[in-house]
């Protein structure tokens, strides 16, 4: 069971930009695929890759899916958001605001 | 007065979400040392400073105490503020810095020279692709779509899913999503921020989402296989 980084891509992350996600012009594998989706979602893709990406989906209704689950998932850790202030340290706050503006009145 | 009024009547932090146009006005509130103003931002912030705060501190008390610090630091330096990034921005990389030294006292410090986790951690484990023969690094078990997910994310049990993967993320991962797409702060800023490059936030957040879709994956389908 081997996974390989796909064309370098991980390592080629670490630096900046995207240098070609296929080096050859093939045709991507749904392997390949998932790990080039947050860069097509970024819009870090370049050209000819977003078009192979693209190309692929077209004909791979499994990626299709699982793009559709990633954007889903970006909907979902929205959600996640949204905890309350609490109250004694929504005070806190304002007793600062306070003391800085007396502090700048003088 | 202007800024109050606008400040009682809608909630002009979130309108600064939209853009530098809004944040001139807060800017120029709260360097009137308008409360309105002030108390918008504070609600509409102080959640997301918190939990960043959170991140890199593991005493509550602290934690808070860093995020009051953050605000002094905001009032202290509102005249000073340049503009050259939007004011959330600026007030969550004043968090991050108070957040590191005060973490450096604690003796914890997170670093992003590396990832948090392997080096090759892939999306999708090799388990679900073809790992020989024509069809090699195709799907042998694709994904299934999901079942009415804008309505289902949204359970209560979804949710918990999504805060667990997230919570079990090494910190660093954690920190970019919780940016990204949960406090819904641009890439630019993300990386401002946190001092990183581009490149190593986007490799962030993709082990970070991966991670979190895989969850999601197996909540699905344990929902779908019950009776
Ligand atoms: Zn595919």
């Amino acid at each position: 069971m081997t996974w390989k980084d796909p064309l370098g891509r991980i390592a080629r992350g670490r630096r900046r930009r995207a240098a070609p996600a296929v080096s050859d012009g093939g045709e991507l594998t749904c392997q390949e695929l998932v790990e080039l989706v947050t860069d097509y979602l970024e819009g870090a893709l370049s050209a000819d890759d977003r078009h192979r990406f693209e190309a692929h989906l077209d004909g791979c209704g499994g990626c299709r899916a699982y793009l559709d689950q990633m954007r889903e998932t970006i909907l979902a850790a929205g959600g996640a958001a949204g905890a309350d202030l609490d109250p004694a340290m929504r005070q806190r706050l304002m007793d600062s605001f306070r003391d800085w503006r007396s502090s700048r009145d003088v | 007065m202007l800024p109050v009024d606008r400040a009682s009547n809608a909630d002009p932090a979130r309108a600064a979400d939209g853009g530098r146009a809004d944040d001139a006005d807060l800017i120029e509130a709260l360097r009137k040392s308008d409360e309105a103003a002030y108390r918008a931002l504070v609600d509409r912030h102080s959640a997301t400073l918190l939990r960043l705060a959170s991140m890199y501190l593991s005493n509550e008390e602290v934690a808070a105490d860093v995020v009051q610090e953050t605000w002094i630091g905001v009032l202290q330096g509102i005249d000073r503020f340049e503009e050259r990034s939007s004011l959330k921005t600026w007030i969550c990389r004043i968090l991050v810095n108070k957040a590191k030294t005060a973490a450096q006292h604690e003796g914890r410090t997170i670093t992003f020279s590396d990832l948090g986790d392997g080096e090759l951690v892939p999306a999708v484990g090799p388990e679900r692709f073809h790992d020989q023969g024509p069809n090699r690094g195709k799907w042998s078990i694709a994904p299934q779509a999901w079942d009415r997910p804008e309505e289902r994310l949204l359970s209560k049990e979804a949710r918990a899913v999504v805060e667990r993967a997230i919570a079990a993320l090494p910190a660093n991962q954690r920190l970019t999503i919780t940016m990204r797409d949960i406090e819904d702060l641009s890439s630019a800023d993300t990386c401002s921020a946190l001092g990183i490059s581009e490149g190593n936030q986007r490799l962030l957040l993709h082990r970070a989402r991966s991670r979190v879709r895989a969850a999601l994956e197996a909540y699905f389908s344990d929902v779908t296989d019950a009776p």
